[in-house]
């Protein structure tokens, strides 16, 4: 199979008029207009987030869902972040392309710099630009991310027809094309088929199909395997995996099984109560884990050698109540090694033998009381 | 590796499927519905005759056969009478002028497809986008939108409706279409909020599905999310609507052309044909029967396929059956 370059639309293709003119109002919008036309790296890390804090105003009062979250994303490179439910990694992701539902959310700090563009700067018009052309974002459930009542190949080529000017015709021959590369035969049958005429597996390959519909330069993929069966599972990472290599595309991985953050990712992100706890190079913080929540999350996942019937293990205790998180170290309640310096302060995110490994830790950190 | 795994999840037949759209099932379930089915028929027919009934009537709505009453002495004819000396049927009879009773029904056939189409024409105009613009922008918008809608709700439609016709009975808006434009214009006003509110409904939950979230994150616009992804979700719902209004809005006609407002002389609608045959009633029962039955049988067609329609487009019946 092969495909032709997505940057320059298919051979004899009309292209367009864009169908929505974006209005440039901002510095950075002009920048980010200028940038489109190609994936050339422009900056030293193709995504910082600095101290990025996302907070939900709600009756029962202001949930921190994600506090001061710092990151990289090198280009080409795939993240993960990983952490149990509720812990602010789809918020996490929802942040960088400002899709928090907005009542109640609001991203109320820090800097995401994409490719050298300060997205927090952008209008919202300049930001639909950038959402799906240099963004893409593949959503948990296929069964209800794509629209009952459009069939799939619009669904695909809408993507391209929106960003990259392609006439109908040429954006239904990118759609094709993208068919058959996600792994759906006889694609150009299918491109007038509906949804529910697909299986999960398929519908999955339909989203990153659209997601990759104007090759963007990252990928968030938000729990991309939760809603499908394992054998589906493996295909659809082993997909994301050829796909990104092929194209270069970054990809921010979020699950919360850290066997497919382990498979996948060079680095990981280990996030907790809307804090990043650890981070650092698979091996070092799967082998080398410095942080108490880390360990737990290793220990939990069953293993072959295990007893059969035995219980699984678990972390003890809930997550904290993001409301009022307090000034504590926020897994502190939960923390067997915990010490009266973690009820009353919260540590930092300090270095750790390995490259770029650091966790927040009192007590493992240089002089700390756990071995 | 993606021929591989592609030729793995293909465990569906080969051949291709036919493909059936969320459409062809929905009209295959219509179709397995008796009642439906006769309505549909009935409103087809309805159309049909308002669509070419002035070639296939026996004589205009407003020729007079005085001759034939006078010889009737000065009675209307009853149906199938046959006068002497003339060598042609009043099939359902004439009124008292002489006017043939099936051409005045048939053209008041046509006053009623027009009611039908025009008041639910007005209706989707003024209703989805007050609904949509209700749902999407929420907040005060939505709660302006609203209230208006319900003062619009709460004011008495026929108090409304008479009042326009007052209003603008002499102007030229008032004569437009033999005075029917005012009367439907002033119908559609009364009727959008139903809609209003059935889009804002249906939009507010299909606003917060998963694939909204996925269309903003390919940076489709506000205004394509909302005509392309929302109201083609609620496509069901609106027809289902507008099929239900159509009787309401025929109804309102009659209503109004029975109290004397709305068509005028010598046209009439089913409504003022029941009106007028109402002095005659004890002793020419046709004159009102006919025109009522006419009423009837479309309100119960609409009705019929309405219900039809509600239950084929249900998504929880799909499947069913």
């Amino acid at each position: 199979m092969t495909v032709s370059d997505p940057k320059a639309p298919p051979d004899g293709a009309a292209v367009t008029e864009l169908d929505d003119s974006v209005e440039i109002s901002t510095e950075e919008g002009r920048r980010l207009a200028e940038r489109l036309a190609d994936n050339r790296p422009h900056a030293r890390k193709l995504l910082e987030v600095r101290n990025l804090s996302t907070q939900f105003f709600t009756g029962d009062g202001v949930v921190h869902a994600v506090d001061e979250v710092s990151f990289d994303v090198d280009y080409g490179e795939t993240l993960g972040l990983v952490g149990e439910s509720g812990c602010g990694k789809s918020v996490t992701a929802l942040s960088l392309v400002r899709l928090v539902p907005d009542p109640p959310g609001r991203i109320t700090d820090g800097q995401i710099i994409f490719d050298g563009i300060d997205i927090m700067k952008l209008s919202r018009n300049e930001m639909r630009r950038l959402r799906g052309r240099k963004i893409g974002f593949i959503f948990q459930d296929p069964m209800t991310s794509l629209n009952p009542t459009l069939p799939v190949g619009f669904q695909i080529s809408e993507s391209a027809r929106t960003h990259l000017g392609l006439s109908r015709s040429a954006a239904g021959d990118r759609a094709v094309e993208l068919l058959s590369k996600v792994g759906i035969p006889r694609a150009r049958d299918r491109m007038g088929d509906y949804p529910h005429q697909f299986s999960g597996g398929m519908r999955q390959r339909v989203m990153i199909a659209i997601a990759l519909a104007c090759d963007p330069m990252l990928l968030l993929a938000d729990e991309p395997t939760t809603a499908l069966d394992v054998t589906i599972q493996a295909q659809i990472l082993d997909l994301i995996r050829s796909l990104s290599d092929e194209f270069g595309t970054a990809v921010i991985l979020i699950t919360h099984d850290l066997g497919i953050a382990a498979g996948m990712c060079r680095r990981v992100n280990v996030m907790y109560a809307g804090r990043i706890v650890e981070t650092g190079i698979v091996d070092d913080v799967f082998e080398k884990a410095r942080h108490p929540y880390a360990w737990g999350l290793l220990d939990s996942l069953p293993r072959l050698t295990d007893v059969r019937a035995s219980r699984l293990r678990t972390i003890e205790g809930m997550p904290p109540d993001l409301v009022d998180p307090g000034v504590e170290c926020r897994f502190s309640p939960r923390c067997r090694f915990a010490q009266d310096v973690c009820r009353t302060s919260e540590p930092e995110l300090t270095e750790r033998p390995g490259e770029g490994h650091m966790a927040r830790c009192f007590g493992t950190e240089p002089g700390g009381w756990i071995p | 590796m993606t021929e591989q795994t592609g030729a793995i999840e293909a465990g569906l037949p080969l051949e291709r499927r036919k493909s059936s759209g969320l459409w062809t099932d929905a009209f295959r379930r219509l179709l397995r519905n008796r009642l439906a089915i006769i309505g549909g028929i009935l409103v087809i027919f309805l159309f049909f005759i308002a669509a070419v009934g002035p070639l296939i009537t026996p004589w205009t709505y407003y020729e007079q056969h005085t001759d034939e009453v006078i010889a009737n002495r000065n009675r209307p004819l009853a149906p199938m009478q046959q006068i002497e000396g003339v060598d042609h049927l009043h099939y359902l009879g004439t009124d008292e002028l002489g006017r043939d009773l099936l051409s005045r029904l048939m053209d008041g056939a046509r006053i009623s497809v027009m009611v039908a189409l025009v008041v639910q024409f007005v209706v989707l105009v003024i209703g989805i986008p007050v609904g949509a613009a209700a749902a999407w922008f929420g907040g005060r918008t939505d709660s302006i939108l609203m209230r208006i809608t319900d003062v619009v709700y709460a004011y008495p439609d026929l108090l409304f409706i008479i009042l326009l016709g007052v209003a603008f009975k002499e102007t030229f808006f008032g004569r437009a279409m033999d005075g029917l434009l005012l009367v439907f214009v002033a119908i559609g006003l009364t009727s959008w909020v139903t809609m209003a509110r059935l889009v804002r409904g249906q939009l507010l939950s299909l606003k917060e599905t998963e694939f909204v979230e996925a269309a903003k994150a390919i940076g489709v616009s506000d205004r394509k999310i909302v005509t392309r992804h929302l109201l083609p979700n609620a496509t069901g719902p609106i027809i289902v609507a507008v099929t239900l209004g159509i009787p309401a809005a025929i109804l309102a006609e009659a209503t109004l052309a029975f109290i004397g407002i709305g068509v005028q002389a010598p046209r009439a609608s089913w409504g003022s044909l029941v009106a007028d045959g109402n002095s005659y009633v004890r002793s020419f029962p046709h004159l009102v029967i006919f025109p009522a039955m006419c009423i009837a049988v479309a309100l119960i067609s609409f009705t019929f396929l309405g219900d039809g329609l509600r239950d084929a487009l249900d998504p929880k019946l799909k499947g069913k059956q």
